[in-house]
């Protein structure tokens, strides 16, 4: 059914269809809006049965959802920036265990310093943990996804993370066309197990490995996650004959076929940027854009594909390794490793800052014009940037605070 | 129960089977089964090994159990071995308590409430680490039986001081050195003391010197639901630098001084004490411990060991033990 | 991988952007004003400049109203509808940013001064104090937005307010509304 709706309302009615029966949930901004959502259908028994705890961290929410799961249930938690790290020794520990957890994560940036507003800090910092990382463009998306979510982790028994930008999707209000119960239960059968913890049959989880064996569980989890880039495009399938639609996928091209110039990008930044790209198509550029919609397990043979034609990519990101530049860059480039296509790695949108169509036009015209070096940081203070540079050590952002005050003074 | 059979045999054919320990069952559950690697004279698989069989009998088999990381996971898991005989998980150091609240949780929503949950931890995994998850558990009166076994110290790790360390004991990183060797005095917390606040069913202490009496609060634990804790202490010969043969004898020493009182609490309320039978002074205990020679050896160190006589008389008032 | 499809109609797009209060309802304005636009059968997009809002301190949300999905995710630069619900605003840089022409509402009672665009004043405070006990300036400058864009039907509004508030308070901004919206169907037709 159509409804005009916030996307954390979406996705809380959407997870409740999926039928939890776990849900672990600590508040953060901007996930809140899922988990109260959540907590309300629960309450009335709009979703039953199914224990929502309230717990004290979301350490104690991954950690509830690992004990949940190893018993038998289909759990669920959400997420965002500094929880995400605190959670981030369990989060190792659910993918290492191989359960098959379903996790929101409404992207913010990490701090210090602290920061509310979205960009893709928080999910990169677990890209290595084992879980499988998917990346949605709309509130459709986030919706149809979560559903595919739930479907792929207990397929392959892996946690997956399903990573919305926070504020820009997460407390958008827009239409989205909303599944029946049926429709979902026809689709994703109840949790069955490989190994649980039952009475009947007494199992030991969780034994310390040394090195005789190690080296091969860890190798089983990789090849495990690979598997996903199978499963994920069979459940798209799966879901377009069982839905009526296209989404999810492992990347997604927007008029790529016959482009020069590519921008990769994940997330809510596409929309923007394919109207950008339809612009600059209307002035006859060969543009095109390529959604990464699964990062883990990256996609390496459809993003060769997908960009091996291409005399330049573009990738724009919403988080950098500091130290040395794009981390989705570095995945690109390994992807198209011997083919000459040229890559320039734009970092954008950290903390929130608004990415314009504008900006990604200038961008965009930049690179055909051969102004784009392998990294850049856009729309930049860089005047406030090399005076702090000159600068003695100190937290930089108190430090800019006395040199703005000197400028509008 | 008469004193002088109860506590040191294993069972008793003078008493009737309801009060008969449950290690005298030949069909008992050995949750924790023999080929664990524990040290000699581990206070905390003895425990463990009680706590666990009593659950299982309580609970008719239907349990499943959490485990923090520490000495009685590491011992009793080495891969590919296990000593658990009952559906057993561990997943990290401060989780335990967490775990079993979403254990408990499945069960719930399963409609499967017959199977209980335990989770356990020693000391470090319960007091300092896991305490967040602990209170979290505790205060949202999860369905679980927290067990912590309490030897004082990370003892897997190499005997590091924890939040559970009692004054003046030597770890490797209070070491009996300087002007005020070993553990520190005025540092610490009691456990016990903070789950009772939390107002919880069921809160209890024991010691391995009364087994009989572990297996009892176990079980009175089971009967109800909701939030439990019971908090055990074990001696441990390696981190304690006693003898592998003196560990009952000195958890018994711990009790008899008022060191460490024995007693069991429902909703907030102290309810039942263990009298102190025959009562000795703190020296008798921190004797035949090496962390503890530091106050006899090269010198005694009357300042200290009345410290800590005084802590044992303040426990024997406020809990009134004699 | 199979290719998106481009849409086939470039449609236009109404931008709208609010500027109030915290504790004005700015946010729900923009919320209901893309229900209302939904319930017409448009589609619409709403969301707020995002920030540690708190009660009195500016804030900021954006609609966008389209015949077709609306894929663009950054604030609105260039709005074509500037509605201004607190007059102590007009005077904050930046409330009238990339704002070149187009129709401006204000919450007053009375005259104003705006640097350019076609100026549409609403007593809506007042309005919404007759009609409603509070001074929730929202669903009365939504309505005079309808009345003098046609972005969204009044019925449509109605339906979309009364959703969100139950009983009397529903009622009670439908009432507001309704005033406003012949005030300013009037003053756009003379």
């Amino acid at each position: 059914m159509l409804r005009q709706i916030e996307g954390s309302r979406a996705v809380a009615e959407t997870v409740a269809l999926c039928r939890p029966e776990v849900i672990g949930a600590y508040p953060i901004s901007p996930q809140t809006h899922i988990v109260e959502g959540l907590s309300a259908l629960v309450k009335t028994g709009a979703l039953a049965p199914c224990e929502y705890i309230n717990v004290e961290s979301e350490f104690a929410a991954m950690s509830v959802c690992i004990g949940a799961s190893a018993a038998g249930a289909r759990a669920y938690t959400a997420t965002a920036s500094q929880g995400i790290l605190y959670m981030s020794e369990a989060i190792y520990n659910a993918s290492g265990l191989a359960l098959p957890i379903v996790m929101t994560v409404a992207n913010r940036a990490l701090g210090s310093p602290i920061n509310i507003w979205n960009d893709h800090s928080d999910a990169m910092s677990q890209r290595d943990s084992g879980w499988v990382q998917l990346y949605v463009e709309s509130n459709q998306e986030a919706l149809d996804v979560h559903i595919q979510a739930f479907k792929l982790a207990e397929r392959l028994a892996l946690p997956v993370m399903v990573c919305m930008d926070g504020f820009i999707l997460t407390h958008a209000f827009e239409r989205v066309d909303m599944p029946e119960q049926a429709q979902v239960d026809a689709f994703l059968p109840p949790f069955a197990p490989r190994q649980v913890l039952d009475p009947d049959a007494p199992l030991t989880i969780g034994a310390m490995v040394g090195p005789e064996a190690f080296a091969e569980v860890r190798y089983l989890l990789h090849a495990k996650q690979m598997q996903a880039l199978d499963a994920i495009p069979e459940i798209a399938a799966e879901f377009e004959a069982a839905f009526g639609r296209a989404s999810g996928g492992l990347v997604r091209g927007y008029r790529t076929e016959d482009a020069e110039t590519v921008i990769v990008a994940l997330g809510s930044v596409l929309g923007t940027l394919e109207d950008v790209v339809d612009e600059l198509r209307e002035d006859g550029e060969r543009v095109g854009a390529l959604a990464i919609r699964c990062f883990r397990p990256w996609p390496m043979e459809e993003v060769r594909a997908a960009l091996g034609g291409a005399e330049r990519v573009i990738v724009l990101e919403k988080a950098f390794a500091v130290g040395i530049g794009g981390i989705v860059g570095q995945n690109v480039r390994l992807a198209l490793d011997g083919l000459g296509v040229r890559v320039h790695d734009v970092i954008a949108g950290l903390g929130g800052r608004a990415i314009t169509s504008a900006s990604l036009r200038a961008m965009i015209e930049d690179g055909l014009a051969g102004r784009l070096g392998t990294l850049t940081f856009l729309d930049m203070d860089w005047e406030l940037v090399e005076h702090e540079l000159e600068r003695p050590s100190g937290p930089h952002a108190e430090n800019m605070l006395r040199d703005l005050r000197e400028r509008v003074g | 129960m008469p004193y002088q059979v109860g506590l040191l045999a294993v069972g008793n054919r003078l008493l009737p089977p309801e009060q008969r320990t449950a290690q005298a069952d030949a069909l008992r559950a050995n949750a924790i089964t023999s080929g664990h690697r524990a040290c000699q004279g581990c206070g905390e698989a003895l425990g463990a090994r009680y706590a666990l069989d009593a659950a299982v009998r309580a609970t008719s088999g239907r349990l499943i159990a959490a485990n923090a990381t520490g000495c009685l996971e590491v011992f009793s898991t080495p891969y590919p071995e296990s000593a658990w005989r009952v559906p057993w998980l561990h997943s990290l150091f401060g989780n335990a308590p967490a775990i079993a609240t979403g254990m408990a949780a499945a069960m719930k929503a399963k409609g499967r409430e017959d199977v209980r949950v335990v989770g356990q931890g020693g000391d470090g995994g319960t007091v300092d680490i896991g305490f967040a998850c602990l209170s979290g558990m505790f205060e949202r009166n999860d369905d679980v039986l927290y067990i912590c076994y309490d030897n004082e110290g990370y003892m897997n790790t190499g005997v590091q001081r924890s939040g559970a360390t009692p004054p003046a004991a030597r770890t490797a990183t209070t070491e009996a050195v300087g002007e005020a060797p070993g553990n520190v005095f005025g540092q610490g917390k009691s456990a016990p003391l903070i789950a009772l606040a939390h107002e919880i069913p069921y809160v209890a202490t024991a010691t391995i010197a009364d087994l009989r009496d572990l297996e009892a609060k176990v079980e009175r634990a089971m009967a109800v639901r909701g939030a439990r804790y019971l908090h055990v202490l074990v001696t441990c010969p390696l981190g304690w630098g006693s003898a592998a043969c003196d560990s009952v004898g000195i958890a018994r020493l711990a009790t008899q001084t008022g060191l460490f009182p024995v007693w069991e609490g429902r909703d907030g309320d102290v309810t039942a004490v263990a009298k102190i039978r025959r009562p000795e002074p703190v020296e008798a205990y921190l004797r035949p411990q090496k962390r503890f020679r530091h106050l006899f050896v090269p010198e005694r160190r009357d300042d200290i060991i009345a410290r800590v006589q005084a802590r044992a008389d303040r426990n024997i008032e406020r809990f009134g033990l004699l | 991988m199979t290719p998106a499809p481009r849409p086939a109609i470039v449609h236009s797009v109404i931008q709208v952007r609010i500027h109030g209060r915290g504790g004005q309802g700015v946010v729900t304005a923009a919320e209901l004003l893309s229900v209302a636009a939904f319930l017409d059968g448009r589609h619409a997009q709403a969301f707020p400049s995002f920030g540690s809002e708190r009660t009195g301190a500016p804030v900021m949300a954006f609609c966008r109203i389209g015949d077709g999905p609306i894929r663009t995710r950054e604030p609105v630069v260039h709005p074509d509808v500037l509605v201004i619900q607190d007059p102590t605003l007009l005077h904050v840089p930046g409330v009238f940013a990339g704002f070149e022409e187009g129709t401006v509402l204000v919450n007053s009672s009375r005259e104003v001064d705006v640097p350019r665009g076609r100026l549409i004043v609403v007593a809506a405070s007042e309005l919404a104090r007759e009609h409603l006990g509070r001074p929730m300036p929202g669903a009365p400058m939504l309505a005079a937005l309808a009345a003098a864009t046609g972005a969204v039907s009044l019925d449509a509004l109605a339906a979309a307010f009364r959703e969100r508030f139950h009983g009397p308070v529903g009622e009670g901004n439908v009432a507001a509304m309704q005033a406003a919206f012949a005030q300013i169907e009037e003053l756009t037709r003379a």
